[in-house]
């Protein structure tokens, strides 16, 4: 991404995701200020093509942008909105204004669509979708009578029981018993699994985006805080503790590239998967070496840390814990075999 | 805190996509009867008479000028070669040293006359090329060297210990990093140059190659005494005094590539190969995780390989890779052994599988020592973030 569209995210989030707000989203409260900034500035349709209301960026740049609002663990659904609007976008349907969300994110849940007339019936429950309460629509994947099917369905005629992941933020249940006119609905050319992919590609930009944030918020303490008459950045075994620290912060954001690309792509699961296990794998390890490094106040609601490490904890698992993908590509490399391994690795 | 970012990896194109399916080609017809214990040993496996026919294919030297008999092609399909060898386990270890860093080093601070001798020779693989670099009182402390060269009467008078000096015994060449000067002060890499020096003359006038027999068995390293041994005034290569400068220019070189973080792929082929597509979920699991770990660092290396090409010094990237490289490598062999119940051995006449994974056990502590130890590597990303 060009340095003037990274400065100006930059710069947008330092200015409206400071402590108070990310301190006030863990209560409940959402950044309304924050995510009318994000949106006058184009980012939630970074990912759309032009026709479908995007302004022509790149699919690295729409990805910078969301790994550039994770670093600042911004409290909004920017990466939501953005896979809604993709999802909208392959199904042919008009992207609304406002915050999005996408249903369902778990791979049991099942929602339907029946016919109704010259329109449609949805029903079904999902659980755990992010930010449902805050959402003017859910852009739903359901399984319709042709196969898979886009609903658009607009905030009113689902509702919602609270939840939350680590990080507070909302991870609702809704219930559909909807009607929806015949336009609101269509051929969704995206199955579940790209569904899945696509998700799994958005968290693993943001874990990227945030574990660069727990890099540097890291490294900063190590040089400030003193014990035994030196920065604790001076010791051997902290240092040596920054080098793995970064060392899975870049592998991480190779991950969130390589899950770019595959999303600008062919969504090859292969790519997607080892990228999001990968990253996962990092933040993991990234979280825990940072919180050994500050101690104690690490620990506490008053330091910043714990709004990026808590989003790592349940980005992991989201769309599809290390183990799931892990499972996905070791299969495929399994059934390459000896001989197809190779090939199949340098064609991801 | 140095901005430890890697510029977008070079793209692949149809044009490196056909190179990597015609050494695809030559590979599988070359590598037809090559054991799996012999792929195994990866890049420290050598054969002279395959380098040559790499080098009749133009796949050394690849960046380097046509006046020099290199190809001026670019980084990636540079790369698509290496790793494309290293995966089959391609016997490349006579000529890998030389092609990797000792020619880069020749082409950028080499006389004219270097130059000349030297790069056609290497991208022919005609050459193998051992590093003078570590002593008995210098491994990790490269600036503690205290072999010496004094300028003498027609040349330079060399004496000193070389150490850990793998392919010695073979080489055609050593870049030799000693002394010519005092350290000072306040900068304890100074006085420091390098030479080429030429292992035949200097093993017919003062320099002795020993064998050191590693705990595998296998006669890899080498101590290097040098008495008294007077080399011609061109053999200085580059600078005097540069010496350091010189080495930390190399070390991205060596540092970044694929032999980074592929010296264990055979095991993992033949793991593939030993449970086939019916494994259990554990197995799928962890080869997943494997496999999930070389997609990212195949990313990070590609990317060093193009930053090296745009003329960049990603000294501390290549120093990251390395971490992270070996540090599978040598987790792979502990993964993977945990598999099947097949038991590690050499002997003759056991299964292939159980005799790669024996390699590999045995072979595996040397990929964190070889090329910079880890804590060496993190002691550099450490500065590099800003804490030395």
């Amino acid at each position: 991404m060009t340095d003037q569209l990274a400065d100006s995210a930059e710069k947008l989030f330092t200015a409206h995701a400071g402590k108070a707000v990310l301190g006030a989203a863990e209560q409940g409260v959402f950044p309304q200020p924050l995510w009318d900034a994000v949106v006058e500035a184009g980012f939630t349709a970074a990912l759309l093509p032009e026709e479908a209301g995007g302004f022509g960026a790149t699919v690295a740049e729409a990805m910078g942008l969301l790994r550039i609002s994770a670093a600042y663990a911004a409290p909004v659904p920017l990466g939501e909105t953005m896979l809604a609007g993709w999802l909208l976008a392959r199904a042919g349907l008009a992207v609304p204004e406002g915050a999005l969300s996408i249903a369902p994110v778990r791979t049991k849940d099942r929602l339907t669509l029946t016919r109704d007339g010259d329109g449609w019936t949805l029903t079904g429950t999902a659980t755990r979708i992010p930010w449902a309460r805050d959402a003017a629509a859910i852009a739903v994947l359901a399984e319709g009578p042709d196969g898979p099917a886009v609903a658009l369905l607009p905030k009113g005629s689902f509702t919602v029981a609270h939840d939350r992941n680590t990080a507070h933020e909302p991870r609702d249940t809704i219930t559909v018993e909807a009607t929806l006119p015949a336009g609101a609905v269509a051929l969704a050319n995206t199955t579940a699994a790209q569904l899945r992919a696509a998700g799994a590609a958005i968290r693993t930009v943001q874990m990227a985006g945030a574990l660069s944030r727990v890099l540097s918020i890291t490294i900063g303490y190590v040089q400030t805080r003193v014990q035994f008459g030196r920065p604790i950045g001076k010791f051997q075994a902290i240092q040596q503790n920054m080098a793995i620290l970064a060392g899975q912060s870049a592998a991480a954001l190779a991950a969130a590239d390589n899950a770019t690309d595959a999303l600008a792509g062919t969504l090859s699961p292969l790519l997607v998967g080892s990228a999001k296990a990968r990253a996962g794998e990092a933040a993991s390890i990234g979280a825990g070496l940072a919180h050994q490094a500050h101690g104690a106040i690490g620990f506490t609601q008053e330091y910043d840390l714990h709004y990026v490490t808590k989003r790592l904890w349940s980005w992991r698992d989201e769309f599809g814990n290390e183990a799931e993908w892990n499972a996905l590509v070791g299969r495929a490399a399994l059934e390459a075999g000896p001989d197809g391994l190779w090939p199949l690795l340098t064609a991801a | 805190m140095q901005a430890l970012t890697f510029a977008p990896p070079p793209p692949p194109n149809d044009q490196t996509e056909a190179l990597r399916h015609e050494v695809r080609d030559f590979l599988a017809v070359e590598l037809r009867d090559r054991p799996a214990q012999k792929r195994a040993e990866s890049w420290s496996g050598g054969d002279p008479a395959f380098s040559r026919k790499m080098g009749e294919r133009g796949w050394l030297g690849m960046m380097w000028p046509k006046k020099y008999g290199g190809h001026e092609r670019s980084a990636l399909e540079r790369y698509v070669v290496l790793e494309e060898m290293l995966a089959a386990g391609a016997p490349v270890g006579y000529h890998w040293v030389a092609e990797r860093q000792s020619g880069p080093n020749i082409l950028k601070n080499g006389t004219q006359a270097q130059r000349d001798l030297i790069l056609p020779r290497i991208a022919r693989g005609e050459l193998c090329f051992c590093i003078g670099m570590s002593e008995p009182d210098s491994g990790s402390d490269l600036a503690a060297a205290r072999t010496r060269a004094e300028r003498a009467q027609g040349g330079w008078l060399v004496n000193g210990t070389k150490v850990w000096t793998s392919s010695a015994h073979k080489a055609d060449y050593m870049i030799l990093f000693c002394r010519t000067g005092a350290k000072s002060d306040d900068d304890r890499h100074a006085g420091a140059s390098q030479f080429l020096v030429d292992m035949k003359q200097a093993q017919q006038g003062g320099m002795t190659v020993r064998p050191i027999i590693d705990m595998h068995g296998e006669h890899h390293f080498n101590e290097v005494s040098i008495e008294d041994l007077l080399l011609p005034e061109d053999a200085l290569l580059g600078k005097e005094g540069d010496g350091w400068k010189q080495v930390t220019g190399e070390l991205a070189f060596e540092r970044s590539g694929p032999d980074r973080f592929l010296s264990s792929f055979t095991l993992l082929v033949e793991l593939v190969r030993e449970l086939g597509p019916a494994a259990p979920e554990r197995a799928a699991v962890a080869i997943g995780r494997i496999t999930s770990h070389i997609l990212a660092l195949r990313r990070l290396s590609r990317s060093v390989a193009g930053m090296l090409q745009n003329g960049e010094d990603p000294a501390l990237q290549a120093s990251l890779v390395k971490d992270l490289g070996n540090s599978l490598e040598q987790e792979m062999v502990e993964i993977i052994r945990l598999l099947t119940d097949a038991e590690p051995t050499e002997a003759e006449g056991n299964p292939p599988y159980s005799v790669v994974l024996a390699h590999l056990i045995l072979t595996a502590p040397s990929f964190s020592l070889r090329g910079g130890t880890r804590e060496i590597l993190r002691g550099i990303i450490a500065r590099g973030l800003g804490l030395r």
